[in-house]
C-alpha cells in the first residue's frame, strides 16, 4: 500500500492507501474521491483523469508515452505538470504523493 | 409514502445513476436490481484487458462493493425484474419479491444477438456480453487451439486480436463484403483486415455462417451456406445487440427502436425513467432520435436522469464517441458517420498504423475515426459538438497542426 493525498479543485484533501500495481485512476475512484471522471475505465481514450502533480514528483514518475501526452494536449483544464491518472502505477516510490484535480474533467 | 428510487439493472447505467443521486443529494432510499451476480462492472475491458487476463474482476468494478455500503444502496444481484405494476408503482422479482418504488429507473442494457442456428448449443460455441461469458472463452485460451469468430465488428475483432496474441489460430467469418461495414468507411475497414492478416488472423468476408457441427456435444466445426468448413475448438459469436425493452413494452410504456425518453430520460410515465443502450432519446446536437450502444451515452444519460429524478433539468446533449483497442491500435471515434457524403484521409492507412478519417456532410465535419490519432480525436470532439464546416484540403495537410484547425472553420 501506498498513501496517495488526492486535492480537490476547492481544497478538499483526500489520502487513501492505493494498492501497488494498481493505477492512480483506480486509486481514486476506488476510495470516492471526487472529480476524477475516468469515463472510460483507465483505457487512456478519454482524458478525464487529469491531475497536476507538483514538480518534485514529477521526476519520480513514468514517463508520458505518446498517447497521454498528445490527450493532454488538448484538454481545456491542461498544464505543464499535468497526468493522466490511469497512465500512473502505483508503487513504493510514490509514497506521501500529493497530486491536484482540476474544477472539471470535461 | 416514502422515498425509493429503485434501478433495474446493474450496468454502467445503474451503477452511475445511483451514484449521481447521492452526489445530487437524494437522501431517500435506493434499490439496484441486477440479474448478474455481479455489482456494475465496466463492459469494455471484457473483450480487451480481461479477457486478455490481464486484470482481474476487482479492476472491473465500476465501483468497489463498499461504495454501495457506504452510500446506503441496496443491491440485489442475481434477481431479475419479471414485471412492473404502474399503478400501484410496484416491480415483481423473480425471487417473489414486491418492491414499491416512488420513482423508477430502467438501465436494462441490452443482450447479444443470438444465431439459432443448428448446432448453436454445443459446447464451445460462446457469446460476449458479461463476465460469465469471458470465463467460458478463457477456458479455451488456455488450451490453444483453434478459434471461429462469427462477425467481423468491435466485439469480434478485439476478441480475435486477444486470442491471436494467446497463440490461438483465428479466423474471422463476417457475412458483410467488409469488416465493421456497419461503422466505417471501406478506408478504415481494408486497413483493419491488413492489421489483422499482419497479425495473423485469417478474415473472411462475404461469409454466412449456416450451422455448428460437434462431436460427443462439443463443437468441432463452423459450416458455412457455400458449403464451406472450418474446424474449430470454439467459436465467439458477435453479431450484435438487442435493447432490453421487454419489460416497458409490458408495461405499456412508450417504446421505439428502444425505450422513449426525452432529454431528460423521462419516460411516458412521469415516475419512470430510463437510461443507456436501452432507450431511444433525442440529441440536440444531432437533430435526431436515437439509440447508442456505448459507455459514454450509458453514464452521461444515467446523470442526467439522476438529476431529473431531483426535480433538477440537465438534458443530455452530447457527440458521441467510442473507442476499441485491438492489438496496438486504439480506435477513438467521435459522432456518428451515418450518412456522409465525403471521407476525408489524413495520414496513410496503406502503410503503418496510425491515420486518421473524417467525415463530411455537405462540408460539414459529422465524425471523426482516429487510429493512434489522439490530435484528431481531441481535437474533432471539439470540432464537431460546433457543427463547423473545414475544408477538406486542410484536414488532409498533415502540415497544418490539428490544433490551428479551428481556424479554418467556417
Amino acid at each position: 500500500m501506498t498513501k496517495v493525498v488526492f486535492i480537490e479543485h476547492d481544497g478538499t484533501e483526500h489520502e487513501v492507501d492505493a494498492e501497488n500495481g494498481t493505477n492512480l485512476m483506480e486509486a481514486a475512484t476506488k476510495h470516492l474521491v471526487p472529480g476524477i471522471d475516468a469515463d472510460c475505465g483507465g483505457a487512456c481514450a478519454c482524458a478525464t483523469c487529469m491531475i497536476y502533480v507538483p514538480e518534485e514528483w514529477a521526476a519520480k514518475l513514468p514517463a508520458k508515452e505518446d498517447m497521454e501526452e498528445t490527450m493532454l494536449d488538448f484538454c481545456d483544464h491542461s498544464k505543464e505538470n499535468s497526468r493522466l491518472a490511469c497512465q500512473i502505477e502505483v508503487t513504493d516510490a510514490l509514497e506521501g504523493i500529493r497530486v491536484s484535480m482540476p474544477a472539471s474533467q470535461h | 409514502m416514502s422515498d425509493h428510487v429503485v434501478i433495474v439493472g446493474a450496468g454502467h447505467a445503474a451503477g452511475q445513476a445511483a451514484a449521481s443521486l447521492r452526489q445530487e443529494g437524494y437522501e431517500g432510499a435506493i434499490t439496484m436490481i441486477g440479474n448478474e451476480p455481479y455489482i456494475p462492472y465496466q463492459r469494455p475491458p471484457l473483450s480487451k484487458k480481461f479477457l486478455a487476463g490481464e486484470i482481474g474482476i476487482d479492476r472491473v468494478y465500476f465501483k468497489p462493493p463498499e461504495f454501495y455500503e457506504k452510500e446506503n444502496i441496496t443491491v440485489k444481484l442475481g434477481t431479475r425484474v419479471t414485471e412492473i405494476d404502474r399503478k400501484t408503482k410496484t416491480v415483481h422479482t423473480d425471487q417473489g419479491e414486491t418492491l414499491t418504488y416512488s420513482k423508477l429507473l430502467l438501465t436494462t442494457g441490452s443482450r447479444v444477438r443470438e444465431l439459432n442456428l443448428p448446432g448453436f448449443d454445443l459446447e464451445g460455441v460462446f457469446y460476449l456480453r458479461n463476465v460469465g461469458d469471458v470465463e467460458g472463452i478463457q477456458s479455451y485460451f488456455n488450451k490453444g487451439g483453434k478459434c471461429v469468430i462469427v462477425g467481423g465488428g468491435y466485439i469480434g475483432l478485439e476478441v480475435a486480436a486477444v486470442a491471436a496474441k494467446h497463440g490461438i489460430d483465428v479466423t474471422v467469418l463476417e457475412m458483410a463484403p467488409m469488416v465493421m461495414a456497419r461503422v466505417v468507411d471501406p478506408i478504415v475497414s481494408r486497413f483493419y483486415e491488413r492489421v489483422h492478416k499482419e497479425e495473423g488472423v485469417k478474415i473472411l468476408t462475404g461469409a454466412a455462417v449456416s450451422g455448428f457441427e460437434g462431436k460427443n456435444g462439443q463443437l468441432t466445426k463452423v459450416t458455412c451456406a457455400d458449403g464451406t468448413a472450418h474446424e474449430a475448438d470454439f467459436v465467439v459469436v458477435g453479431v450484435g445487440i438487442l435493447p432490453n425493452v421487454e419489460l416497458a413494452v409490458e408495461a405499456n410504456l412508450e417504446v421505439e427502436n428502444g425505450i422513449a425518453v426525452d432529454e431528460c430520460c423521462r419516460t411516458s410515465d412521469p415516475d419512470i425513467y430510463a437510461a443507456g443502450d436501452c432507450t431511444n432519446h433525442p440529441n440536440p446536437l444531432l437533430g435526431e432520435r436515437l439509440r447508442l450502444e456505448s459507455v459514454h451515452n450509458a453514464l452521461e444519460q444515467a446523470k442526467t436522469a439522476a438529476a431529473a429524478i431531483c426535480g433538477k433539468e440537465k438534458p443530455y446533449a452530447q457527440i458521441p464517441w467510442f473507442w476499441s483497442d485491438q492489438y496496438d491500435l486504439k480506435l477513438q471515434i467521435v459522432g456518428l458517420s451515418a450518412g456522409y457524403d465525403q471521407a476525408v484521409v489524413r495520414g496513410n492507412p496503406d502503410e503503418g498504423r496510425s491515420f486518421a478519417v473524417f467525415y463530411l456532410k455537405e462540408g460539414r465535419l459529422i465524425a471523426v475515426d482516429a487510429i493512434n490519432r489522439a490530435p484528431e480525436f481531441m481535437m474533432s470532439k471539439q470540432l464537431i459538438a460546433k457543427g463547423v464546416s473545414i475544408p477538406a484540403e486542410k484536414l488532409r495537410d498533415e502540415n497544418i497542426n490539428m490544433k490551428e484547425m479551428a481556424a479554418f472553420a467556417i
